[in-house]
């Protein structure tokens, strides 16, 4: 599929497949919650942590309804991946396409990029990476951040790396992602990172008996 | 045992026993957590009755607080208004939703005493919610929910008392 046929999926399943809830609820809501692990830790780098495991175990189920609601077929690398997250996944989550930038290390042969999980698992394998250029993020409107949180590190949308690590997992995809800017912080632009690790071999299920 | 244990506390029962201590433990962070959610629901539910609130004439009376709730901030939240709202004209003012989107697709496959578990411990938030609106509103109040979801009803209603 295209780039373009992904877009026009992504809209789709949120025209018809997929019930609104009101975006100032979710917005404050989030934030409050973010301010809530705050004053519990007081520690911005654990409520990072904490984040991230919260997105991770949404991801983990947040797949699965994606899978159901979408009929996306397999992605044929890791390319794709990233496009399908940002045309269809963000689409139908969150209403907003982010903008993918590949990164490909080195020079390699167009077809072998990725769609080889064997040749994907040795260590000699370019790194594969994507960023997701968030234009817009619904987490982060009518959010501030103040000086003290800046400095302490606080990613305040983190959650979504954990989303995007555990969904993934989920679909044998070992990924680290993190956040590497954010205009809360005074970047130019918010920019999430996500790097794939290996493909994870599909395990037999435990025998019925 | 185990089996008679599931089946007493399928039929909603408590089993108080050897694991007393584990259970008092959960309940203990239960609490805690329902305290969270509820504190989180009305941070926002403050602000965001602030927010809707700021272009329209000051509310006088609590009654008018109330059918604001009802009316404008319930469909803010959940796209539809309170179903009913009915007083005692002593401070105490039930608010009922026959269809409350945060329970209207909640099951378990372990029977309906832990889903009405599952479903309390969606009800701090909404609780919290109610809270922080009315109290930005300047109605200090007290709020408490209850749910028939353990019946196979799907309603809720929030009590509303000043």
């Amino acid at each position: 599929m295209s780039t373009k046929q992904y877009k026009t999926a992504g809209d789709e399943v949120w025209r018809n497949r997929t019930d609104k809830v009101s975006s100032e609820l979710f917005t404050m809501t989030y934030g409050a919650l973010v301010i809530q692990l705050i004053k519990d830790y007081q520690d911005y780098s654990e409520v990072n942590k904490q984040l991230d495991k919260m997105g991770y175990n949404i991801g983990t189920r947040l797949i699965e309804d994606f899978l159901a609601r979408t009929n996306m077929p397999r992605c044929t690398d890791f390319r794709d991946t990233g496009e399908v997250i940002s045309k269809v996944g963000f689409k139908m989550f969150l209403n907003t396409t982010p903008t993918v930038i590949h990164h490909n290390r080195s020079s390699m042969p167009a077809d072998a990029s990725g769609s080889n999980p064997t040749a994907a698992s040795q260590n000699q394998q370019p790194q594969q990476e994507f960023s997701l250029i968030l234009e817009e993020n619904p987490l982060s409107e009518f959010v501030e951040m103040p000086p003290d949180a800046r400095e302490g590190g606080l990613w305040w949308s983190n959650v979504l790396a954990g989303v995007i690590r555990g969904a993934l997992e989920m679909v044998q995809l070992q990924t680290t992602a993190y956040f590497v800017s954010d205009v809360l912080r005074g970047d130019e632009q918010t920019e999430l990172r996500v790097r794939l690790v290996k493909f994870m071999e599909e395990e037999a299920p435990p025998a019925d008996d | 045992r185990r089996r008679l244990m599931e089946e007493v506390e399928e039929a909603g029962l408590v089993v108080e026993g050897s694991n007393g201590a584990a259970r008092r433990e959960d309940k203990e962070e239960e609490r805690e957590l329902e305290a969270r959610l509820e504190q989180v629901g009305a941070l926002v539910g403050a602000n965001l009755a602030e927010r809707l609130s700021r272009d329209r004439p000051p509310l006088a009376t609590t009654l008018d607080v109330l059918k604001f709730v009802c009316k404008d901030f319930w469909t803010a939240i959940w796209e539809k208004q309170v179903d009913g709202l009915r007083t005692n004209h002593r401070g105490v003012y039930v608010l009922t939703d026959q269809a409350f989107k945060p329970l209207a697709r909640i099951a378990t496959s372990e029977g309906s005493a832990m889903t009405a578990r599952v479903a309390k411990l969606h009800l701090p938030h909404s609780v919290g919610l109610l809270r922080g609106a009315l109290g930005r509103l300047g109605v200090n109040a007290t709020v408490v929910a209850e749910s028939a979801i353990a019946q196979g009803a799907k309603g809720a209603s929030e009590t509303a008392s000043t």
